[in-house]
């Protein structure tokens, strides 16, 4: 029961039991995808299919589904979150493809984000990472001074808030040749650094990161700009700059405690 | 010192390190192309230039050092980064559109960065050995004039403008990224100067290896008949 | 006499949490460190109470089932947060933020809660800045502020569309700090499956570890519920995908009480459902009703012809529009609440005057094209251009929307594919919010002793509607400022208890029982998927318990609701294993919850037979079709008492007082 518009696609899915499993593609055909759905209920379909063959259906990561909590986490047809930019993989939809397309659908690789099962890969590494110091040290008391105290300039304001938006997905990281998470790291680093009340930690706060980063086994930058281009939320690699600039400055300015 | 073994040890402080260096061969390399241009419009100058390269004591075992040095770190911490970098993705993608998101002379930095490497074995070889047995080993009268004939004569034989061109065609692939890509390294960013020195990168990428290959051509086709 | 006692102090409403907390026991820095505490879910409620319970000395287990603290759900919020700080000095004050919110609850909210919200609420900001939340700013580089729905004043602090996300990725900082420092112990992937009562008191919880499948105990002297609404009881809501009730669902089931789940916001600008494929709804801001025009053709026929493709809308005539919402409330127009927004347009559609693409038409118009112009006429006039021909106008007005609404009009246009500058926004109410929830007194303890709940898992502050940018102030006054305080007053009696073991009777006996579902499941092997389940019952809850309910509806869905539960337990199929990763195991725990929470949900809208805020029933109204509120019989929270079966459940009722402010019908004409 074909509609005039549905489509009929060919999936290529990266099948992985378990951590320790070798894992391939496996191929699938869906039929009579309507163009509106997006492509995660083309996944919900998929499943479906699956459940009702009686095999496992594909484990992926999602959750809010409409682009913010970054959960979701596919590589697909050779880019992250799929063709279209500033989105995440909840955000594209099937018009985005042409019937009898053959779509591959792959996890993140790195060696930082191990496959867990099927598309679904550990992304704890960007936890570790803000627990080494993507903070600014300040107790919850509710005795902090008032919030308009210290004025801040509003191109500061929102730069800081331009790369606070990252929604720590990890599309950089899956897109960059070197699986390098300095998109990622920078954005933190870079929202607290043009913040007054972020200065005070800053140098700590930078080699820290930067050590946790280089310790959980993400390449290096090599400033390829990929990961810009892929992030759902337009992270600039100005942030990179920064942070490199912070970096360096922290390591050779700051005096030895 | 563990602040600086733990710096330059660190992801960005290689980088540092590798943008440094780059910036120093990228100088080096418009000094190198001054010197070879005069030959185009002066045999005298450039005989001069070229016999005081040659013999200055300072140039000999001070920078010549340094220059050696310089490219060997440049060469040897590229390979490391690659390295490191290949090991950081351990299973490769089945189907992936490096394309889509960044240039090719971003990505293939380790390519264009070997066939350089390829190219100054061969300057190498070809060059700087004999002048370092012509000079030291054989131990030849100075001749301060036998420059420009020498390099002349280098360029006669068309195989050799082959490869010499090819090499710095290269060249400008690794400089079109890596000239912007070392600023950013070092964290110089800025919006109004960064623009600015994209645009000197990009010219800088494609003026000096076309000179390059200019001097080569030239040579090759105004030989003495 | 009611069992609920609701403790709340004594005194003036402006004293009472002031003095409450000079009266309150406290814990010592060295017994703190002797203490745990569990917090489920991490959210603005859970992780900024994670952030505050750490600091203060307690040994921290925070669980969530998402891959990291960041992922809650509190990050999809778009609009603000409120906050009485008189920045803009329009005349706010803590006493009119509270005046607000109880107004806007429509009178079912308990006051002396809602007066220490809007009393902490100027310390979320300020703690907010002091970590790094970008908050908007203007060229002073002072904070700006907007303004929302219902109130007369400017209070919103913001971030674009993305304060849910600012705020909760400060709390997750704050959160990563104490992980770092060994305070916090986080469990990602982590989902909690039972609670754990040993002489009556919460001492633990059994969780899944949802990578490997291990079955796991851990104990602690408190257990805080942060788990968030119940809104995907209608399957189909702006709610993520694994946002759930369960956490929720098995301490009720174990004792705690459940109050007013009827009460829930259907928010009146989502994107319409396209078709029965869709898994989720998406949010358009409230922000744009400020400048859309909501709309449906005036003549049947032409609603019939768009339906079926034949006619656009730039082709139906100003006077063949019917602007229902300017002719029904001139006085409020486009910007009455989101309750009665979204009634208004589903008795439009109901009428046959809807505009969807799907089966049953549900949609009507958001229409930017009068602010377009006036904004383009506006802009012309700024800029001397006054040969200017409509196309300039035009164009010059769509700058200066999209400057105010880009980035909501661009993930329109990715959904949808339809350009909202050109053609009229389609939009439809959506299961949004629930104010309902565990019930619990002024501590935020619920009727378990050790156990509490908050955020929008508890049912306390925005009575029967919450109002835009509340419930992110309520998610963060509980976990920042409220609970670390009354939780001390609990545990200074623990302070010689010692760790609690897990090798207790009482936990053998609450994990075989998760094992034993979990068993089931797996051997199970019915026909049908868990998905087909929660559908169904997404579309009973959607049309009877929906937006608009009356006796008979109730009555059907509460049997629908039985007989779908029982087919579940009959007929569903989990593929997989339980010792591995198995998200359809996961869903099928969740939904059998669903499936007995819709139950309680549609006996307790039965119960309540009067109109208030979010809960509409249709004999309870006017001529003119707005809602009926009942003062004298109906001014309480509803709290169910679980006893077996949904069907079962005791109510008890907590009678609300209004001392400091006086009972109003709301009126939007």
């Amino acid at each position: 029961m074909s509609t005039a518009n549905g489509l009929n696609l060919t999936l290529k899915v990266w099948r992985q039991k378990n951590n320790k499993d070798k894992g391939k593609l496996e191929s699938y055909q869906v039929t009579d995808i309507s163009p509106d759905s997006s492509f995660l209920e083309m996944m919900d379909i998929l499943n479906e299919q699956l459940i009702d063959e009686g095999q496992d259906p594909v484990a992926f990561d999602h959750d809010c589904r409409e682009g913010i909590c970054g959960t979701c986490s596919m590589y697909i047809n050779g880019e992250a979150h799929g063709p279209g930019r500033g989105i995440t993989t909840c955000q594209l939809h099937m018009r985005e493809f042409k019937n009898g397309d053959t779509i591959y659908i792959e996890p993140w690789r790195a060696k930082a984000f191990p496959v867990l099962k099927d598309l679904v890969v550990d992304r704890s590494g960007f936890d570790r990472i803000m627990a080494a110091g993507g903070f600014i040290s300040v107790n919850t008391s509710g005795n902090t001074q008032d919030a308009n105290n210290i004025p801040i300039p509003k191109l500061e304001a929102d730069k800081a808030f331009d790369a606070a938006t990252c929604i720590g997905c990890g599309a950089c990281v899956a897109s960059c040749k070197n699986a390098s998470a300095m998109l990622f790291v920078s954005a933190k680093v870079s929202q607290f650094a043009l913040l007054p009340q972020g200065r005070p930690e800053a140098a700590e706060r930078v080699q820290n990161m930067v050590k946790q980063m280089d310790e959980e086994g993400f390449g290096n930058c090599s400033n390829t700009g990929a990961c810009e281009v892929e992030c759902p939320k337009g992270i600039s690699l100005e942030n990179i700059a920064r942070m490199n600039r912070e970096y360096l400055s922290a390591s050779f300015k700051a005096e030895e405690a | 010192m563990s602040w600086f073994k733990e710096t330059f040890g660190s992801s960005i402080g290689r980088k540092f390190a590798m943008a440094l260096s780059a910036l120093f061969l990228i100088i080096f390399l418009l000094q190198h192309l001054i010197i070879n241009l005069t030959s185009v419009f002066s045999e005298e100058t450039f005989n001069s230039l070229s016999h005081f390269m040659g013999t200055n004591p300072v140039v000999q075992f001070a920078l010549q050092p340094v220059l050696i040095i310089g490219v060997i770190f440049h060469f040897v911490m590229g390979f490391i980064l690659e390295i490191r970098n290949k090991n950081a993705r351990e299973v490769k993608y089945a189907k992936n559109e490096g394309g889509a998101n960044s240039s090719w002379m971003s990505r293939n930095m380790i390519w264009s960065g070997l066939f350089i490497l390829f190219f100054l074995g061969f300057h190498f070889a070809d060059f700087w050995i004999p002048e370092i047995i012509h000079k030291y080993i054989e131990v030849h009268p100075d001749d301060p004039n036998r420059y420009y004939a020498e390099t002349v004569h280098m360029f006669e034989n068309p195989i050799r403008v082959g490869i010499y061109t090819l090499s710095f065609v290269f060249l400008a692939l690794h400089l079109k990224h890596g000239f912007q890509s070392a600023f950013q390294s070092m964290g110089a960013r800025h919006s109004k100067y960064t623009p600015m020195i994209k645009k000197i990168g990009d010219a800088y990428s494609i003026v000096v290896p076309a000179l390059y290959i200019f001097i080569a051509v030239y040579h090759h086709f105004t030989q003495a008949i | 006499m009611s069992v609920l006692d609701s403790k709340i102090p004594e005194g003036p409403i402006k004293d009472k949490w002031t003095n409450h907390k000079n009266n309150i026991k406290l814990v010592n820095p060295a017994n703190k460190r002797q203490i745990d505490v569990i917090v489920v879910g991490t959210g603005l409620a859970g992780g900024s109470a994670c952030a505050t319970l750490a600091e203060l000395g307690y040994n921290v287990k925070a669980f969530c089932y998402q891959d990291s603290p960041r992922r809650a759900h509190s990050i999809a919020a778009q609009g603000g947060i409120n906050a009485a700080k008189n920045y803009q000095g329009d005349g706010d004050s803590t006493y009119r933020l509270f005046y607000d919110t109880v107004k806007g609850g429509d009178y079912r909210s308990r006051e002396a809660n809602v007066y220490r919200l809007a009393e902490v609420s100027t310390n979320i900001i300020d703690q907010c800045v002091a970590q790094g939340v970008p908050f908007a700013r203007d060229y002073g580089g002072l904070l700006d502020n907007r303004s929302f729905g219902g109130v007369q004043v400017s209070r919103t602090f913001y971030a674009k569309g993305q304060t849910g996300q600012q705020l909760l990725l400060g709390c997750y900082s704050a959160m990563s700090r104490q992980i770092g420092k060994g305070k916090i112990k986080m469990y990602n992937r982590h989902e909690m499956v039972d609670i754990v009562k040993i002489d009556g008191k919460a001492r633990g919880i059994i969780a899944r570890n949802l990578i490997t499948g291990e079955i796991e105990r851990h104990s602690a002297h408190a257990v805080v519920i942060a788990s968030g609404g119940y809104g995907n009881v209608f399957f189909l809501s702006t709610n993520a995908m694994g946002s759930n009730v369960s956490a929720s669902w098995k301490i009720h089931k174990k004792g705690a009480f459940f109050a007013n789940p009827c009460f829930t916001q259907i928010h009146p600008t989502c994107i319409p459902q396209h078709g029965d494929q869709q898994s989720k709804l998406t949010l358009m801001s409230e922000s744009l009703r400020n400048d859309g025009r909501i709309w449906v053709p005036a003549k049947k026929e032409d609603a019939e012809a768009i339906r079926a493709g034949k006619l656009k809308p730039t082709d139906i005539a100003e006077a063949d529009r019917d602007y229902y919402l300017e002719r029904r409330y001139p006085s409020f127009g486009n910007l009455v609440p989101r309750d009665v927004a979204s009634r208004a347009a589903k008795e439009r559609s109901d009428a046959g005057y809807g505009v969807g693409t799907n089966e049953s038409g549900e949609a009507v118009y958001l229409d930017f094209s009068s602010a377009i112009m006036r904004y383009g006429q506006e802009q012309a006039n700024i800029h001397g251009v006054y040969d200017a021909n409509d196309a300039k106008i035009r164009e010059l007005g769509e700058a200066v929307v999209e400057e105010k609404y880009g980035n909501l009009f661009q993930m329109y246009e990715k959904i949808t594919a339809d350009n909202p500058y050109k053609t009229p926004m389609k939009i439809y109410p959506a299961v949004h919010y629930t104010m309902g929830g565990v019930w619990v007194d002024y501590n935020l303890m619920t009727t378990i002793e050790g156990c509490y709940a908050i955020g929008e898992a508890n049912f306390s502050d925005h009575g029967a509607n919450r109002l835009g940018a509340s419930a992110l102030m309520q998610g963060l006054a509980d976990g920042y400022f409220v609970l670390p305080y009354t939780i001390g007053d609990y545990l200074a009696d623990d302070i010689r208890t010692g760790a609690i073991p897990t090798d207790s009777p009482e936990f053998d006996e609450a994990e075989k029982a998760v094992k034993d579902q979990i068993d089931f499941f797996i051997n199970n092997k019915g026909s049908k998927s868990v998905d087909h389940f929660h559908k169904r019952l997404g579309k009973v809850m959607w049309n009877k318990v929906g937006m608009a309910r009356n006796a008979t509806g109730l009555k059907e869905a509460i049997e629908e609701i039985k007989q779908i539960r029982a087919e579940f337990w009959k007929d569903v199929k989990v593929p997989g294993t339980a010792d591995s990763m198995n998200p359809e195991l996961e869903k099928a725990g969740r939904v059998a919850d669903f499936l007995e929470l819709g139950e309680l949900f549609a006996r307790d809208a039965l119960l309540r037979e009067e109109s208030c805020g979010g809960h509409f029933r249709e004999e309870h109204s006017t001529a003119e079709g707005e809602a009926l509120r009942d003062d004298i019989n109906f001014t309480y929270a509803a709290a169910w008492e679980f006893k077996g079966e949904p069907s079962e459940a005791e109510v008890h009722k907590e009678g609300l007082t209004y001392e400091n402010i006086e009972l109003k019908t709301r009126s939007y004409k």
